[in-house]
Parts: structure tokens; C-alpha cells; sequence
């Protein structure tokens, strides 16, 4: 049957089963929106900018494992949501984002709201396509959906002309694909397997370096039982958190510059390291000369070019997470070979001493809200259990490393790219897709006005979300920078002016708390969870002057923590 | 080191941009770089010269072949190879003198004269990119009006062959 290339457009996104897209509507799409319009399957949430249709798609996909999908119109709409998608290429989102285009008759004439999206969006996306006729339409989404969701996931982006929408053809979806420049390895090289396993038996000192690969790769499950064969402390990067139950007595918590004394120092004395699914970043590295400097490397990755690229590694394995691991565990139990269990006591003795520096230590007794007591106590009154997004600044390194995430998927950031304003608008994608669920986001006063707006879409869909904020008054992750390096030249890093966050809550239709005693925080927390059909805006006077410890300084090594 | 790579990739729009925005996206340098369609018209065949470290190499090739355009590639500077490059010279000649000096010169690089006017020689040259430095080298005492480089071309020797 012909159909015009909006009607095509949904028929594909039906398809590929997917329920909820986010997005804004414009000239160029107005085809499109009609579409969808004309239907009930797929269901459009529309949010305030399109910036945050970006982010809440990420939401939804790092909490489901589905692919988010968002669509926005052409000019202003594809390069508001530029901040998006290279979020989402930094920390490997599945996501397809879609963008009108012009109409392929005025493509390169500077025509009303035109942008060269395919040239402004290339170095941030995994692939991006421009489709040009309406019969190339419905292959390319099915090439889009499978490029973002296989291989390292990321965005893909679909930029569509106008007059492609409006244009007819017959509607056939490809069953399957296969696309001969593109096949990712899954299944990792025996030879090399074996190969790791041998090294690992000899470890005396090991650890488990495991990133946001494993929750990408659905492994947390393998990662577990591999683990635990081996007895190996666990370490997480920031977004790895959940991959491994953070209550469990391996896990040493997250490494990297504001990671426990005992994750980093156990890197440095480390004699062989696993790393699975991380990709040696600097903000975990710190300097790569001094990194690890005893440890003989096993590296687990699907992206061949996130191997030996910030460090060397001895024993490079190439495939997926889950494949590897369950490999590994095969040739863990048949090999004869044990680890050695006195060695392995004696490394244990060692990051128990190291542990007992108890480095994520505060002040109990202060007289003002310490940031720390506020997220200790969200984590017991949600018995850890809820799903936390967060902001970027010192109330995500809080959250980290005091919301123990004993499960994957539960721990929604942005890592890669650090952006604020990402926290608001992925809690409404993660709410979305987990309706009786408790959904937090943890933000900062600057953070949160980065994406404030989207209170409005709350309001729309009835969203419960639960705002933490740490107010400090401070872009607190600035001042400390500031306070530390620069001699407490603070900079523009003061936020002047705030508005009355209870006010703005209520204004837009929600419930606005003020919480300046710590006598106050517990009680406050349990009215908010309590209230589960309205969103709360919680706004927390924390202390001001507090820091983030541990903390690995630039360029320094890290063994070379700075500690309260 | 110099390397050459070899690059064989879909014939779309936007290929050859992808590759050029790779490299200054990640600081990687290009010395040159040609494009055409292969024998199969949907392939296009890349020769990319660079320079690096073995870590950067790596990374290079890495990065290239992570790009969905790109079908396969290979470093010919790891395999027995021949690389070729044209260039053509424009050359004032105004005096007769001058016309047997430039002419023997062309002779001595096994080049050829293309194009005559009254008082130029257009040249043609092939050979390998050192071939043709040291060709613009014996011509400086000449005034040399234009040259255009196409940049390295390559492939490999005996039965190696960058093929789908
Ligand atoms: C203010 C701030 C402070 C930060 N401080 C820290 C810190 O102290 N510690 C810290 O750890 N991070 C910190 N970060 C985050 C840091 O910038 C990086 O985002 C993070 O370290 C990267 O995590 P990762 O190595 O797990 O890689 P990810 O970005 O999660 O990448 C995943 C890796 O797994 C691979 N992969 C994906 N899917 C699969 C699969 N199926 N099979 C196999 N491999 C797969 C990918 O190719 C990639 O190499 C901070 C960020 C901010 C904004
Ligand atoms: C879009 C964007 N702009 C600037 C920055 C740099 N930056 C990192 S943290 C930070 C301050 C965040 O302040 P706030 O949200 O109040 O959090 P706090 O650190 O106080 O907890 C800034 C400006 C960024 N990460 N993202
Ligand atoms: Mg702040």
C-alpha cells in the first residue's frame, strides 16, 4: 500500500516496538506530527526545549536498554539539541534521533531554518543519515535502530526534508538487515580469553575495573559471578555504578578522582587488572604515567579503538561484555590452576587497612545540612532501591559515592560530557518509562536552571519526580576548583540571585519544600516520598563550604589523594 | 613514520567529509589524501598519507575502520607496496637555453612535455612523492609558474589486494 513518508516514518517506529518518543514540533516535521497524530500506538511526550527531548530519551534508554528515540524540527530545533546527542555519544546511548530538514529542492540555500545538520551533528554521533527519497526512508530507520543499538551503542541521527514526508511510496519494513562496513565483534577471540584466564590465575594482587560497557551490555549478572569466582575487589567508574552490588564486601566503591582511598590505591598496587567495559578515562586514570604502574592489564571491549588508547594493555579482548565474561567463567572452572588463596588473603588485609581510612568521613555534628547526610539518608529511606538521575557538579560525585546502587540501570548520569541540565529532563524519561517507580533526580541550584522548564512537562504528565536539591549556593564543583588551585578566587562561580525554588515549584503546579536543619531531612524526605501522585521540589540549604574528598588532583597519580 | 593507508569505502555524500572530520576532530595530520570511485561503482577508494607514532597509527586505523562508511582498510606501508603520485609543472621558458635545460631535465625524470606555448612548458611526472621533490628541486633555478600535486596513490605488490 503507498503511504506518504510521515505516515511511513511512524509505521517504521511501530515496528521496531517503540511506545513513547520525546520531542518538538516545527515547519518541517508539521507532516509528521500530523502522523502521529492520526494514531495511538506511539505516544509523544513534549517537552519545553529540545535539549531535554535528548535527555529524557537518555533517561528512558539507560534505564530500559531500549533505544530512546526523540524528534525535533529543523535549524533551532536540531541545534537545540545538539548538547543531546553528544551526551549521549560520550556515554553510549542508544539513541535515533530524528530532525526535519528543509525540503530537498532548497537544501543549500540558506532557506528559512535550514542548518546543515548532517555537518553540524558528525563528530558527535555514532552515524547520521540524510535521506533524500522517500524510498529510501523506511531502510534507513531500520539501518538507524540497529547501528545505535548494536556494537558500542550510541546516536544515530535521521535527518528528513520536509517534502520526504509529504512524498508516497509503498510501505515494506526490512525484516532484517545487514550492513557490509558495519559488523561489530560480539564473540571475544578464544585465543586471547585463554590467554587473560592464565594471567588471572597467577594475579596475587588483582582488581576488577569495570565501567558502563557491563550495564550497556546487560552483564552485571555475569560480572557478579566472575567476581566472586575469582574473589577480586570491585571497583566502579561513575558509570558503572549498579554494575556490581555496591553493598556486596568485594565492592571497594568507585575509583577516579573523587573515588575511595581504597579503589585507587588498590589500582596502583595492583599486579594484574581486569578492566571490562571502562575505557580508561582521565578523570579515573588521573596521570597515565603514573597509573598503575605494577599491573599487567587485561582489557575487555567492544570498541577496538577504547583499547591501548589512553594506556597500554598486555592482553587486549575484543567483543562483548557478556559473551567474554561467561567464556571467562567456563575456563575459570575448568582451569586446574587456583588463585592463590593465601596471596589474595594478604591483598585483602591490605584494602581492609586501606578501607579503614574511612575517606568518605564527615561531619556529623554540624549545625548545617552536610550534602552527604541528605543522600545517606535518601539511600535508607528508599532502601536503595529507587532510580536516581543526577546533575553535574559535587551533589553527582555525592550521590555516587553515597547512593549505594546494588542493581544496574538505576544510576542515570552524565559522565563523558558533564552536562549540566541533563538531571530534570532524564528523570522524566525514566519516570516515563517506569510509572510506579521512585524516580529522584539530584541536582545543585546552577544545574537544575539549566533545564528548569521541564517542570512544565512534569505538570503535563502527571510525572511524580522527586527534586533533590543541594543548594549550596555555589557552583559548588567550580568554588572548590577555585578554593583548591586558584586560592579561593571565586570567580564567577557564586550564584547571585536565586529565585525562591518553593515559589517556582508551586507556580508551575508542584509541591516546593525548604529544608534548612538537619533535624529536618529525614522527616522531609519521607512527607516527599510519601507523596507519590506529585512531583516535590525539595530544596535543601546545604553547607556551602563543604568539598568532595577524596579527590586525585589533576595530573597527579592516584595514590595521590587529597583527603579531609 | 609516514604511512600510507589504503581505504575502501561506500561511494555516499558525506564519506569523504567523515574521514577529513576525523582527522582534525582528533588532531590526527593529513599530507594527503585522494578519492575516486573504484572498478565497482558503490566503492570509493581512499589513499590517505599520514604521519605518527605506532600508538597514534593505531588509533588511526582504529578510528577509520569504526566508521560505518568505511568497508575495510590497510596500511601499506606494513606490506611490500608502490606508490605513485602525478604532478604537473608549469614551467617559464624564455629563451632556448632555457627550453633545453627544462627539456632535458623532463627527459632525465622520464617525464613528459604535455603543453607548449611560446614562452611555457605544462609537464607531466609520475613517480614516488621523493621523485618529484627532487624533479622541483633541479627546476628552482627555473621560474616554476604552477604546480598541482594529486597526492600519493598506492597499492600493494604480488597477490595482497584491498578487495571486498
Ligand atoms: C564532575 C565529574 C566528575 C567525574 N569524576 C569521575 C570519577 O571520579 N571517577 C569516574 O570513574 N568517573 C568520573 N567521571 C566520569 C568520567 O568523565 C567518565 O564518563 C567515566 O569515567 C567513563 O566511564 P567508563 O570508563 O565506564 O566508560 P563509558 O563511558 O561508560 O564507556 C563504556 C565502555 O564500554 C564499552 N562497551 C559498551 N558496550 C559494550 C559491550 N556490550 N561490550 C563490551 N564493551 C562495551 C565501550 O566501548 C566503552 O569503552 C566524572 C564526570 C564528571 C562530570
Ligand atoms: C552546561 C555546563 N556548563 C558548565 C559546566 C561546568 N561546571 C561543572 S560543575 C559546575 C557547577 C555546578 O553547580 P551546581 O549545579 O550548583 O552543583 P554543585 O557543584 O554546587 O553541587 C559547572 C559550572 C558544565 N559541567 N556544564
Ligand atoms: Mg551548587
Amino acid at each position: 500500500m503507498e503511504m506518504t513518508g510521515a505516515e511511513i516514518f511512524v509505521r517504521c517506529l511501530q515496528e521496531e516496538g517503540v511506545d513513547l518518543i520525546f520531542g518538538y514540533p516545527g515547519g518541517a516535521v508539521l507532516h509528521i506530527y500530523d502522523a502521529l497524530y492520526k494514531q495511538d500506538k506511539v505516544n509523544h511526550i513534549l517537552v519545553r526545549h529540545e535539549q531535554a527531548a535528548v535527555h529524557a530519551a537518555e533517561g528512558y534508554a539507560k534505564s530500559t536498554q531500549r533505544p530512546g528515540v526523540a524528534l525535533v524540527t529543523s535549524g533551532p530545533g536540531a541545534t537545540n539539541a545538539i548538547t543531546g546527542i553528544a551526551d549521549a555519544y560520550m556515554d553510549s546511548v542508544p539513541l535515533v534521533v530524528f530532525t526535519g530538514q528543509v525540503p530537498t529542492s532548497l537544501i543549500g540555500n540558506d532557506a528559512f531554518q535550514e542548518v546543515d545538520t548532517v555537518g553540524i551533528t558528525r563528530p558527535c554521533v555514532k552515524h547520521n543519515f540524510l535521506v533524500k527519497d522517500v524510498r529510501d526512508l523506511a531502510m534507513t530507520i531500520k539501518k538507524a535502530f540497529y547501528i545505535a543499538t548494536t556494537g558500542r551503542p550510541g546516536p544515530v541521527v535521521v535527518d528528513i526534508p520536509k517534502d520526504v514526508t509529504a512524498a508516497r511510496c509503498v510501505f515494506d519494513y526490512p525484516k532484517s538487515i545487514k550492513i557490509r562496513s558495519y559488523n561489530p565483534t560480539v564473540k571475544g577471540h578464544t585465543g586471547q580469553i585463554r590467554k587473560a584466564v592464565e594471567l588471572i590465575l597467577q594475579a596475587r594482587q588483582p582488581v576488577i575495573y569495570s565501567g558502563g560497557g557491563v550495564i550497556l551490555a546487560n552483564a552485571s549478572k555475569s560480572l557478579t559471578e566472575f567476581a566472586r569466582l575469582l574473589g577480586a575487589p570491585v571497583t566502579n567508574t561513575l558509570m558503572g555504578l549498579g554494575a556490581y552490588p555496591a553493598s556486596d564486601q568485594q565492592f571497594v566503591g568507585m575509583l577516579g578522582m573523587h573515588g575511595t582511598y581504597e579503589a585507587n590505591m588498590a589500582m596502583h598496587h595492583a599486579d594484574v587488572l581486569i578492566a571490562i567495559g571502562a575505557r580508561f578515562d582521565d578523570r579515573v586514570t588521573g596521570n597515565v604515567d603514573k597509573f598503575c604502574p605494577t599491573a599487567r592489564i587485561v582489557h575487555v571491549d567492544v570498541d577496538p579503538a577504547s583499547i591501548s588508547k589512553n594506556v597500554k594493555v598486555d592482553i587486549p579482548i575484543v567483543g562483548g561484555v557478556d559473551h567474554v565474561l561467561k567464556a571467562m567463567i567456563k575456563e575459570l572452572e575448568h582451569a586446574k590452576a587456583k588463585p592463590d588463596q593465601e596471596a589474595l588473603k594478604a591483598w585483602w588485609a591490605q584494602i581492609n587497612e586501606w578501607r579503614a581510612m574511612d575517606c568518605l568521613k564527615y561531619d556529623r555534628n554540624s549545625e548545617l545540612i552536610k550534602p552527604q547526610y541528605v543522600l545517606e539518608t535518601l539511600w535508607r529511606e528508599t532502601q536503595g532501591d529507587a532510580f536516581v538521575t543526577s546533575d553535574v557538579g559535587q551533589h553527582q560525585m555525592w550521590a555516587a559515592q553515597f547512593y549505594r546502587f546494588d542493581k544496574p540501570n538505576r544510576w542515570i548520569n552524565s559522565g563523558g560530557l558533564g552536562t549540566m541540565g541533563f538531571g530534570l529532563p532524564a528523570a522524566m524519561g525514566v519516570q516515563l518509562a517506569h510509572p510506579g517507580e521512585t524516580v529522584v533526580c539530584v541536582t545543585g541550584e546552577s544545574s537544575i536552571q539549566m533545564c528548569i522548564q521541564e517542570l512544565s512537562t512534569c505538570l503535563q504528565y502527571g510525572l511524580p519526580i522527586k527534586v533533590i536539591t543541594l543548594n549550596n549556593r555555589f557552583m559548588g564543583m567550580v568554588r572548590q576548583w577555585q578554593e583548591f588551585f586558584y586560592q579561593g578566587r571565586y570567580s564567577m562561580s557564586y550564584m547571585d540571585a536565586l529565585p525562591d525554588f518553593q515559589m517556582l515549584a508551586e507556580a508551575y503546579g508542584h509541591v516546593g519544600m525548604r529544608i534548612e536543619k538537619p533535624a529536618d531531612v529525614e522527616g522531609a524526605i519521607k512527607e516527599a516520598l510519601a507523596m507519590k501522585d506529585r512531583l516535590v521540589f525539595m530544596n535543601f540549604l546545604t553547607d556551602q563550604t563543604e568539598n568532595v574528598y577524596p579527590m586525585v588532583p589533576a595530573g597527579a597519580g592516584q595514590n595521590e589523594m587529597i583527603l579531609l | 613514520m609516514r604511512h600510507i593507508i589504503s581505504i575502501l569505502m561506500e561511494n555516499e555524500s558525506g564519506a569523504l567529509s567523515r574521514v577529513a572530520g576525523l582527522f582534525s576532530a582528533r588532531g590526527y595530520n593529513i599530507e594527503s589524501l585522494t578519492v575516486a570511485p573504484t572498478d565497482d561503482p558503490t566503492l570509493s577508494r581512499m589513499t590517505l598519507v599520514t604521519r605518527g607514532s605506532d600508538e597514534i597509527i593505531e588509533q588511526i586505523t582504529k578510528q577509520l575502520n569504526k566508521l560505518i562508511d568505511v568497508v575495510k582498510l590497510m596500511d601499506l606501508t606494513e606490506y611490500a607496496h608502490i606508490e605513485r603520485e602525478m604532478m604537473l609543472v608549469k614551467i617559464k621558458v624564455a629563451n632556448s637555453a632555457a627550453k633545453d635545460d627544462v627539456m632535458r631535465l623532463t627527459d632525465i625524470f622520464r617525464g613528459r612535455i604535455i603543453d607548449v606555448s611560446i614562452d611555457s612548458y605544462v609537464i607531466e611526472l609520475t613517480g614516488d612523492s621523493a621523485k618529484l621533490d627532487a624533479f622541483l628541486g633541479m627546476a628552482s633555478p627555473f621560474e616554476v609558474l604552477e604546480v598541482v600535486r594529486s597526492g600519493v596513490m598506492g597499492i600493494a605488490r604480488g597477490d595482497i589486494a584491498l578487495k571486498m
